[in-house]
């Protein structure tokens, strides 16, 4: 049995699918079977930053319609093992994902894997609720800033009430803190809200914290997912993260600045 | 802390406002989410009666619905009127 994991956000551009990639990555590094689904129906995306774009055959839809089978579709990454990709359809139309369907190739992943990573859309639609829907786990992913923590919070509600567990009357989705994109300097001059702030707010644990970096931008560039760029602090911040999700118990990095020489520091800069 | 940063900190910072309005929205809309489905419309409707009086903004009236123990749920309802006469 397979532990269901969903990167959610409610506000979009938050960074899921990097932190998808990059998770899913840190799995199966860690020697765990993992898949990762990208449930962003119409906006294909994961495919680009796993860099598997051009090995896109068939997809979710197609296997949902019976067109493929998991094995035609499922694409297997090349640098790390026990990795796989099931990327998302390009169909227009939203209503592609069933929920019978979902929750049959989720039953057969399921059975080969050891987690599914769901990479879900933004907003509260029905792409992004069926991608929470089946989720033992969930990954909030959050930016220091109003808009995200309030959709955030949002998606909170969701979890708890729009969820399979939730209608069954089963344990609650364990729900995780992700704050991405965080700039300690700007948080050091009142500009932007704290990891205690987020955490305050949204009293869910907190499960890592990615430092704003050029690293991603360079990652998603090359196709790459950050995770492998074992020297960058967002690589090094997202595998902290994947052992957290593991239960290993570890201290949070980057969220001090750098410390400058005592002059600089006097007179600011 | 820089004696720069230290002077410009003595003026109310951004994420400190931040945080106090987000504060309030978020304990707002967990108690609505928590509420039955009609509590908005409820809201929405006791303000348009409200308002046919006297003319209040929409942030000056409260409605909640508070569970207490099995038997009994309390209907709140804070209006704050505009102090000067218009
Ligand atoms: N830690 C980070 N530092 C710098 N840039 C980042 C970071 N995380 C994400 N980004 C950038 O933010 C943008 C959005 O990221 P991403 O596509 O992962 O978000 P998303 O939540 O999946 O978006 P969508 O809601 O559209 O699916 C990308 O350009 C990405 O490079
Ligand atoms: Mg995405």
């Amino acid at each position: 049995m397979a532990k269901i994991i969903v990167v959610t956000s409610g506000k979009g551009g938050v960074g899921k699918t990097t932190s998808s990639a990059a998770i899913g990555t840190g799995l199966a590094l860690a020697g765990k079977k993992t898949v990762i689904v990208d449930f962003d129906i119409g906006l294909r995306n994961l495919d680009l930053i796993m860099g598997c774009e051009r090995r896109v055959v068939y997809d979710f839809v197609n296997v949902i319609n019976g067109e493929a089978n998991l094995k035609q579709t499922l694409i297997k990454d090349k640098r790390v093992d026990n990795l796989f990709i099931l990327p998302a359809s390009q169909t227009r139309d939203k209503d592609a994902l069933t929920k019978e369907g979902v929750e049959r190739v989720l039953n057969e992943l399921s059975a080969e894997f050891d987690f599914i990573i769901c990479d879900s859309p933004a907003g509260i639609e029905s792409g992004a609720m069926m991608a929470l829907y089946f989720a033992d786990e969930a990954v909030v992913v959050t930016n220091p800033e109003v808009s995200s923590v309030r959709d955030s919070d949002r998606i909170l509600g969701m979890l708890s009430s729009k969820s399979r567990r939730a209608e069954q009357g089963l344990e609650g989705i364990k729900e995780h803190l992700l704050l991405t994109r965080y700039n300690p300097e700007r948080v050091l001059k009142g500009e932007m809200l704290s990891v205690e702030d987020v955490k305050e707010i949204l009293a869910i644990e907190l499960v890592g914290v990615i430092p704003e970096s050029q690293a991603v931008l360079n990652a998603s560039n090359s196709g790459q997912p950050v995770i492998l760029d074992e020297e960058s602090d967002a690589g090094q911040a997202y595998l902290d993260t994947v052992k957290r999700l593991l239960g290993e118990a570890v201290p949070f990095r980057f969220l001090t600045v750098e410390k400058k020489g005592f002059i600089k520091r006097l007179f600011g800069g | 802390m820089s004696l720069l940063d230290y002077f410009r900190s003595t003026k109310k910072n951004t994420a400190s406002t931040a945080k106090e309005r987000l504060q309030i929205i978020v304990a707002h809309e967990r108690k609505r989410r928590s509420g039955p489905d009609y509590l908005p419309q409820l809201e929405r409707d006791i303000l348009e009666v409200i308002r046919k009086y006297v003319d209040i903004p929409a942030d000056q009236v409260a409605v909640s619905l508070e569970q207490r123990g099995d038997e009994l749920s309390v209907l709140e309802l804070n209006i704050t009127f505009p102090d000067e006469k218009r």
